[in-house]
């Protein structure tokens, strides 16, 4: 195989002039690494809302966090990831559709992909969040309302505390999920780092450079979760508990 | 207010049809070959051979941290090229090709986790009687442990089979016609796109809250 | 049939086996006994190569276990073996339990498995389970399942790992009673256990390890009778109580 590997394309400026190869992944990065922290956010806070309800006695509420889970579980986060591009603005009242449609355009794909993934995450923390929560002996609950705490207070003191600590690492490999996912948003135009790949491919006659970084890339934000999470899960540890001392 | 038009999703029918077929083809080739290879990368990832074991867990390891969507692109950009230069022609569309191949290698690394952990979920004792029985290791694996391992992945095979269906969508960045890129298409063609979103959305649920359902049945019946 | 000359073992640093060497010979009943932790386990699954060791040898019927180029596979397939915990294969029927080594490993027609497999089964008692999975059985069957399936390989000589400790009491004794019989007809047998009252009954010779060490091995009589070490003195005082 004759093909000229030249890694200082990196080096090289961007047609327009502004910056380099190297610039542009870094843009792409920063965009990736943004999305999915806030995505995160949005995906822990409403995730540990609709599992908590998934769990309380209220039927009503539970069966709301049911249907919240199974809508966003049973369609593929692509379609989920249009509907909030294409189809939430036409469906808004007409005003606030268009102010949306005429903002910029890196706003608007942004701010879909953030929802998008943040919701579509939330379904999947809930799942942990009530897993966590049921995996807790069932006389923790009734000691903590025999203590004379109410139902909220019995959450919030007792069974959410232990809960989370229990969920750490099925929410690290979320997390690491959500970084892999925020790729999708490459299908709408965000220039996230897998877009970039592509453009460099198409700008540049250095594909293998191109991949192969972006790769690399990809496995470093990778190893960089998994070492902070692994640093958090043994900062909560209870001892005497799985993985305690 | 939007005023919907469902009008273009009976005519456009046929071609979801063939859409859905596109998408079965990938799915089914991927849990297949996926599950094949998937069970040879977690037999080598637990062997006692280092070499081999590191093989493993460096495959599985580097397919689960990139994105499903640069594994696709890698086989449709990157790969192709590779075999041009080498055999010097070209190949013709494709996508189809470099999907399969994608999806199949991506999914064994996943399906390869969870047979890893199914087979470290049989008792060490179960191995022991195998091997005192005098059956080789090999035996002792095929007969004894894979198949208690498979009966307790079950359910999670199949989960993750769900995910995979939905995760098929994503050869949309490669242009190959799928279901959802069919449905896509049309809505573009005809200016529906809302409409034709919200009922491949609707489809997707469908399918996969009912095979979802399945799963929980059957799972229920598998643990007494 | 087994000898076993200066065996030692460890797990990293710690050493589980130090020196051991004793012998079975053919037709005779062995039983080893001594506090949990004292390596008595350990050393029965060295005798068929289930453990590796790191210094002596173990000869089977004239076979090294140590020697690499031995076929483990073949030495295994003539050494009965029962464990603890049974380890009946829960996926498949009592009778594919008592055929599937017949079958692949001694390369018997199915037929023929199956027919010796059975008259096996009938000989411990169970005849009338045969088509069951091993979670349908309770305990003590399933052991006597477990008896049987070893037996079927036609086993030159057999190892019992405390076969009975994971037992509820009163299933104790429909095992014991099996590995009783294959006793007095003769087998050549190698048993972990704290039954004493098996081992008073038909062992000819008792071994009693404690950290690691065969402490003591002595004929049956000699053993109940007057142990020399303290710690086997203190260790049948206690076990006799109950």
């Amino acid at each position: 195989m004759n093909y000229n590997w030249n890694w200082s394309v990196f080096l090289t400026p961007v047609p327009s002039g502004e910056t380099t190869y190297l610039g542009w992944l870094f843009t792409g990065l920063q965009w990736t690494v943004a999305l999915s922290l806030s995505a995160w956010v949005i995906a822990l806070v409403v995730g540990s809302i609709v599992g908590v309800l998934r769990t309380v006695p209220n039927r009503w509420l539970s069966s709301f966090a049911a249907v919240y889970v199974e809508c966003f579980r049973n369609v593929p986060l692509l379609v989920q990831l249009f509907s909030w591009y294409f189809v939430l603005p036409e469906l808004l009242p007409p005003a606030l559709g268009n102010a949306y449609k005429q903002s910029d355009p890196l706003l608007q794909q942004f701010l879909a992909a953030m929802l998008c993934l943040g919701l579509f995450t939330a379904a999947r923390v809930a799942e942990q969040v009530r897993a966590g929560i049921e995996s807790l002996p069932r006389g923790q609950k009734n000691a903590g309302l025999a203590m004379g705490f109410t139902l909220a207070q019995v959450y919030r003191h007792v069974l959410l505390p232990m809960a989370f600590r229990i969920i750490v690492p099925p929410l690290t490999s979320e997390f690491l999920n959500i970084f892999k996912n925020s790729a999708v948003a490459t299908t709408i135009g965000l220039i996230e780092l897998s877009r970039q790949a592509q453009q460099l491919v198409d700008y540049t006659a250095q594909p293998y450079e191109a991949f192969i970084a972006v790769t690399l890339l990809y496995v470093c934000i990778n190893v960089t979760v998994m070492f902070l999470m692994r640093r958090l899960e043994e900062k909560v540890r209870v001892p005497g508990f799985i993985g305690g001392k | 207010m939007y005023e919907f038009d469902w009008s273009s999703i009976p005519g456009a029918l046929p071609l979801l049809g063939k859409g859905l077929l596109v998408t079965l083809e990938v799915t089914l080739t991927a849990i297949v070959v996926g599950i094949g290879w998937g069970t040879l990368l977690a037999v080598a990832r637990l062997s006692s051979n280092r070499l081999l074991s590191f093989l493993a867990a460096g495959y599985v390891n580097l397919f689960r941290s990139v994105p499903l969507v640069m594994v696709i692109l890698w086989f449709y950009l990157i790969v192709p090229q590779a075999l041009k230069g080498l055999f010097g022609q070209d190949i013709g569309d494709i996508r189809l090709v470099s999907a399969l191949v994608a999806f199949a290698l991506f999914e064994a690394a996943y399906y390869s986790e969870i047979i890893r952990a199914g087979i470290q979920s049989v008792p060490k004792g179960q191995v022991a009687a195998g091997l005192a029985l005098g059956l080789t290791p090999g035996q002792t694996m095929r007969l004894v442990v894979l198949p208690q391992a498979f009966r307790n992945m079950i359910p999670l095979l199949l989960t993750q089979a769900i995910i995979l269906f939905q995760d098929t969508s994503l050869v949309y960045v490669i242009g190959l016609s799928d279901f959802f890129g069919t449905a896509y298409k049309v809505g573009d063609r005809d200016g529906r796109l809302v409409e034709l979103l919200l009922f491949a959305g609707a489809a997707y649920f469908v399918i996969c809250f009912t095979v979802s359902r399945l799963v929980k049945h059957l799972q229920a019946r598998f643990i007494k | 049939m087994i000898e076993i000359k200066n065996v030692s073992k460890w797990y990293g640093q710690f050493q589980v086996l130090t020196d051991c060497t004793t012998e079975v010979k053919k037709g005779e009943v062995v039983v080893v006994c001594g506090p949990s932790g004292s390596g008595k386990s350990t050393l029965i699954k060295c005798v068929n190569g289930l453990e590796p060791f790191q210094q002596g040898d173990i000869v089977v019927n004239g076979t090294s276990v140590g020697d690499p180029r031995t076929n483990l596979s073949k030495l295994r397939s003539h050494v009965g073996m029962v464990f603890q915990h049974f380890e009946l294969f829960p996926h498949m029927t009592i009778t594919d339990n008592l055929t599937i080594a017949q079958v692949k490993v001694l390369g018997r027609s199915r037929e023929e498995a199956t027919d010796k497999g059975l008259k096996l089964l009938d000989r411990v008692g169970l005849k009338a389970h045969a088509h069951k999975h091993p979670g349908q059985l309770s305990g003590g069957q399933q052991q006597r399942v477990a008896i049987a399936r070893a037996l079927a390989m036609d086993p030159i000589c057999m190892l019992f790992d405390e076969p009975t400790s994971a037992l509820d009491p009163e299933m104790i004794n429909e095992v014991l009673d099996v590995m009783v019989e294959l006793a007095q007809e003769g087998m050549t047998m190698m048993c972990v256990t704290h039954e004493m009252g098996f081992a008073r009954k038909v062992a000819h010779r008792v071994i009693f390890m404690d950290q690691g060490r065969i402490v003591e091995d002595a004929a049956k009589d000699d053993f109940f009778g007057k142990p020399h070490s303290e710690r086997a003195q203190q260790f049948l005082a206690k076990i006799l109580q109950h």
